[in-house]
């Protein structure tokens, strides 16, 4: 069924994790390192255009399309599998890892994906194994948020699949293209892509679910299902305006959650959503400048989001401690964590000189070139906000504050090995804009350090560091819990089901009781005969079959004749 | 020469087997003259496919009378589809059954059993193959009475409750038909079924031919356990031996199903029934309510052979709401459903058989840590189970393609929300049996089960195979498929 040999990226990572349980010892850890490496030549061996078909249906699949956009997310999500697997190595769940390398595999799938059909495969192994990360580190509370977290994206998957059929059935093909969200099929689509962006009003999973997942598998976590739904929108849905005010909400959304959090983990996951807000923002914009933007910061937000998340996941395996009341000087005995998490800080501030300003910055240009002056308020203004929560608040009470009296040694090499290697990306990527914008879709002419762009963003850092330190005895922490939107379906809803069933089932049974007493007089000669008088469990129910019988008989004969 | 005569062979061979397997007595004798007649029922059934789709409908005047006065076979596209889903299945089930019968049902009755399964699969096949509307009951009442017997023979004694409850409801089925064919008769004169098709237009609009519609409608949708009339259908199921509910639940609805076609498609020409009389909103409403109450209902229940007879109801809805859209699309995809449900819920059925067989019991609470005891039986039951809840790659996913596109078709989209929806709900019902097997630690002390033996692993995983096979490589099926729903919906017999 294939049409020509070129094997598909997504399949080593998805081959190999399933093959990693049958490994031990040093053949596991290279197999983990080796396989994303593998997956990036791959990915870079493809020539532009399909170079993989198949025959599903009456259809021809577009299993492996390659242009600058996908290459782009295959290979960043590939690093990420690498980087993300090196700080892994002494995980020793190994069905983690297993599934990390799957769900890794899946995401380079959908970024290579040609056709919605293909598209839709890889997006569900992707929530399949996600789930399993998360599941895996095998805690209640781990499993429960991950049967909420799957809940949500097979909901996701039920809407994005009746928006492919019925995108399919209205335009006749299943080529995956740039569409704008007109005919239901296409809503039902961007609907089903934005619940895995963390969009409201369902963003509640995602912070729900990512930090209960093991010091690791967050790190995955991080990368992939949003940034898979960046993608996605922005191959599918350029410049569609819903789109800025979805991203500016998001933006505000995790910025106030994130504010009023005390797990150091749930803050990164809050500043997640912030960060795909400020993404969905800019594809909204829809200008190349933007898109780029949006490309390039996906690129970037990966690197440091793992960053930070690597630098909380230190400190989490060596204190076992996630909260941040709990946590404080740790810089005295994890210098190396303390430095690699500020820099993640500073990388998503997008202070001057990291990868940050040269992304983000982008994606303000192209509300700027686009007049957009209440977005590039948003903007500016979540950026501040970034910084409060993500720049300063983290790495503030994580590292330094009060001394908690933990004097914990940074972590194992390995892990040492992965977050140097993200500072220096971080870094590298800051000074040196060039190698990222070359790979971007568009081409770029934009320099990202001009002096009043420097200069307004370190004005702009300060005075919120500034406001941070003034409000500090605001900012402290306690052990409360914030309610979320997700109130609304893990109580509201399952009280307003019960309620419902309670009622329908009430409703039913009197309307089936009325309807016997009823239609009783009419076929009362059938009915005393199989009714409820016959006091065996059977009769009752010959009876009520008969019941239905004759009901339906004269349904459809007065139908019929009438 | 022997060619000639397939139609015949395909329904006087397993007839005539029936009295043989009680005269070898013997269970082995019988299992073995069981399993050769079924393989050759399948080959028939093929060769009579191939010549279908090479040459048309294929008749045969029984005894050489003509057709409107003698009883004939006609074989087109759809009967000679379900006469292979029949036969496969039938071929497929058998060397399943050898230790799993042997388990479940005295060595004394064992022959019995064998030839009551033969009588079965006569029946369902006669009424496949019948070109004659009376005809068509008396195969009907074939399977039936020996469904019932078969469904009896279960290891609980609740079985025979259930069977009695089945054969009360089904003979008032039966008696429905029959009543619906008479008034046709009535009327026409005839009970060919081309016949039929053709004289009915002048009558259509009488009070008695409506009547008979009525009556028909009524009787088969008790036959194949459409919502509301499924209430015989969970308890069947649940107490009949592991065989005879996989045998069943792949064959008897669906050829019930087929009947329901045939009297709409052929009879009454189908798409004038449709616009006319409301029939394809009558019949799309139960099927949806069937589809959403099915699975709501199987979420409860905590013995997973109840689940799964539910999750049929449900299943059952999906095929008769591809009917009711009476376009190629929803037919095909109906049709092809039919097919697909029966592999997976066959390979469901099989799986709960070996479970039973090596735990004695399909209770959710007694299968925890199965995933680990029994890997291949429970690995067999997660794939069909992705297959049923319709995972890309699968045959569920080919059926729920083309029942969403038929409803968007007609630009209803609540029931294409409405079959996604359910189809989420077979998640959680499969999930709570991966998750109890896989995840659940098994119970201390006792013996550890072993796997099945290769006798009942080898058929189980040929239909999971089949049923991820024909979910890559669809297009064969849907080719038969289509081109039967094309054929029904031309309006000629």
């Amino acid at each position: 069924m294939t049409a020509s040999s070129a094997f598909p990226p997504a399949l080593v990572l998805i081959l190999g994790g399933l093959l990693l349980p049958l490994l031990r010892g040093y053949a596991r850890s290279i197999a983990i390192l080796a396989l994303p490496l593998l997956t990036v030549w791959l990915v870079w061996q493809l020539p532009d255009g399909v170079s993989l078909s198949a025959r599903f249906l009456e259809y021809r699949l577009e299993v492996v399309k390659a242009d600058a956009l996908g290459r782009l997310f295959a290979t960043i999500f590939a690093i990420m599998a690498f980087a993300g697997g090196l700080f892994a190595l002494n995980q020793p769940r190994v069905a983690e890892l297993a599934a990390a390398s799957v769900y890794a595999g899946s995401a380079v799938g959908v970024a290579l994906a040609g056709d919605l059909i293909t598209l839709f495969v890889f997006w569900e192994i992707m929530a399949i194994t996600s789930t399993l990360v998360v599941w895996s580190r095998g805690s209640e509370n781990s499993y429960r948020a991950s049967m909420r977290y799957l809940q949500v994206h097979l909901f996701g998957g039920v809407l994005l699949m009746a928006g492919i059929v019925a995108q399919v059935t209205d335009t006749g093909t299943i080529a995956f293209t740039a569409m704008t969200p007109s005919t239901p099929g296409t809503w039902l689509m961007l609907a089903g892509f934005l619940i895995n962006a963390g969009a409201p009003p369902l963003s509640a999973w995602l912070p729900d679910a990512y930090p209960e997942a093991s010091y690791s598998g967050t790190v995955f976590l991080s990368a992939f299902t949003t940034k898979a739904a960046v993608y996605v929108l922005l191959r599918g849905f350029p410049g569609a305006e819903i789109l800025i005010y979805v991203g500016l909400y998001m933006m505000l959304y995790g910025i106030v959650y994130a504010l009023l959090e005390n797990d150091m983990r749930r803050i990164l996951a809050y500043s997640i959503v912030n960060q795909v807000g400020f993404m969905v923002t800019g594809i909204g914009i829809g200008t190349e400048m933007a898109l780029n933007g949006a490309a390039a910061h996906a690129f970037t937000h990966i690197i440091y989001k793992a960053l930070l998340l690597m630098s909380a996941g230190s400190v989490l395996y060596m204190t076992g401690k996630r909260k941040c009341s709990d946590l404080g000087g740790l810089f005295q005995s994890m210098p190396l964590t303390t430095a690699c998490g500020i820099i993640g800080a500073l990388s998503i501030s997008s202070f001057p000189l990291t990868s940050g300003f040269i992304s983000k910055s982008m994606i303000s240009q192209g509300a700027v070139d686009e007049q957009l002056a209440v977005a590039w308020f948003l903007l500016a203004a979540g950026t501040a906000g970034v910084f409060l929560h993500a720049g300063i608040k983290f790495p503030w009470f994580v590292f330094f504050q009060k001394d908690s009296g933990l004097r914990p040694p940074d972590p194992p090499l390995n892990m040492r090995l992965a977050m140097v290697l993200f500072s220096i990306l971080c870094i590298g990527l800051g000074v040196w804009p060039q190698p990222l914008y070359a790979l971007l879709p568009y081409p770029v002419e934009y320099a990202p350090y001009t002096v009043p762009h420097v200069v307004n963003m370190l004005q702009l850092l300060l005075f919120s560091g500034l406001a941070f330190f003034t409000m500090l005895p605001l900012m402290r922490r306690t052990l409360t819990i914030t309610l979320d939107f997700d109130w609304f379906y893990r109580t509201l809803g399952k009280w307003v089901l019960d309620r419902a069933a309670t009622l329908t089932g009430k409703a039913l049974r009197r309307a089936e009781t009325e309807a016997r007493t009823w239609i009783g007089v009419l076929i009362g000669f059938v009915f005393r005969h199989h009714g409820p008088e016959g006091a065996l469990a059977r009769s009752v129910q010959a009876g009520s079959m008969v019941f239905w019988m004759i009901v339906l008989l004269g349904a459809y004969l007065v139908l019929y004749l009438v | 020469m022997i060619a000639a005569h397939l139609p015949a062979l395909q329904v006087v061979v397993p007839l005539m087997a029936a009295p043989l397997c009680v005269l070898l007595r013997r269970p082995a004798l019988a299992w073995a003259l069981t399993l050769a007649v079924s393989w050759v029922v399948l080959a028939i059934a093929v060769l009579l496919l191939l010549q279908v789709l090479e040459t048309g409908p294929v008749t045969y005047p029984l005894g050489n009378w003509a057709a409107p006065w003698g009883i004939e076979y006609r074989v087109d596209m759809v009967g000679a589809f379900v006469l292979v889903i029949v036969a496969a299945i039938g071929a497929v089930v058998t060397p399943f059954a050898r230790r799993s019968v042997e388990h479940e049902i005295p060595r004394d009755r064992i022959y019995l059993f064998y030839a009551m399964y033969l009588l079965c699969l006569t029946g369902l096949l006669g009424i496949a193959i019948t070109g004659d509307a009376f005809n068509l009951f008396v195969f009907l009442e074939i399977s039936s009475l020996s469904s019932y017997v078969l469904i009896g023979l279960g290891k609980e004694r609740r079985a025979l409750t259930a069977a009695y409850r089945y054969l009360i409801m089904g003979t008032l089925g039966a008696t429905f038909y029959l009543i619906g064919v008479a008034m046709m008769y009535m009327m026409t004169g005839t009970l060919n079924m081309a016949d039929l098709a053709t004289l009915m237009p002048a009558v259509a609009d009488t009070r008695t031919i409506l009547v008979a519609l009525a009556f028909l409608t009524v009787g088969i949708s008790l036959k194949l356990a459409l919502f509301p009339l499924h209430l015989w259908l969970p308890n069947a199921y649940t107490y009949a031996p592991s065989v005879v509910t996989a045998f069943l639940a792949a064959t008897g609805t669906k050829v019930a199903v087929y009947v329901l076609i045939r009297i709409f498609f052929t009879i009454f020409g189908g798409v004038e029934v449709f616009r006319i009389n409301l029939i394809g909103d009558v019949l799309m409403g139960l099927a949806i309510l069937a589809m959403v109450s099915g699975s709501a209902v199987a979420i409860y229940q905590n013995n997973v052979k109840r689940m799964l007879a539910y999750s049929s109801v449900a299943q059952i809805g999906y095929m008769v709401l591809g009917v009711s859209f009476a376009t190629v699309t929803g037919l095909t995809g109906g049709i092809v459903h039919l097919f697909n449900h029966a592999l997976i819920k066959c390979a469901l059925f099989m799986a709960l058989g070996c479970v039973f067989l090596r735990i004695g019991s399909v209770n959710i609470g007694d299968m925890a840590g199965l995933g680990r005891r029994m890997p291949v039986t429970m690995a067999s039951f997660v794939v069909s189970g992705l297959s049923l809840i319709g995972v890309p790659l699968t045959v569920g996913f080919v059926s729920k393609w083309y029942l969403i596109q038929a409803a968007l078709e007609k630009g209803w989209w609540p029931i294409a929300v409405l079959v996604l929806f359910s189809s989420l709900l077979a998640v959680i019902y499969i999930w709570r049996v991966v998750e109890v097997a896989y995840f659940r630690p098994a119970p201390e002390g006792g013996p550890a089960p072993a796997e099945a033996p290769l006798s009942m692993l080898v058929p189980m995983w040929l239909l999971t195979g089949a049923s991820v096979y024909f979910g890559i490589d669809a297009t064969r099926t849907l080719e038969v498929a289509g081109g039967a729903a094309a054929f029904l919906l031309k309006g000629t017999p």
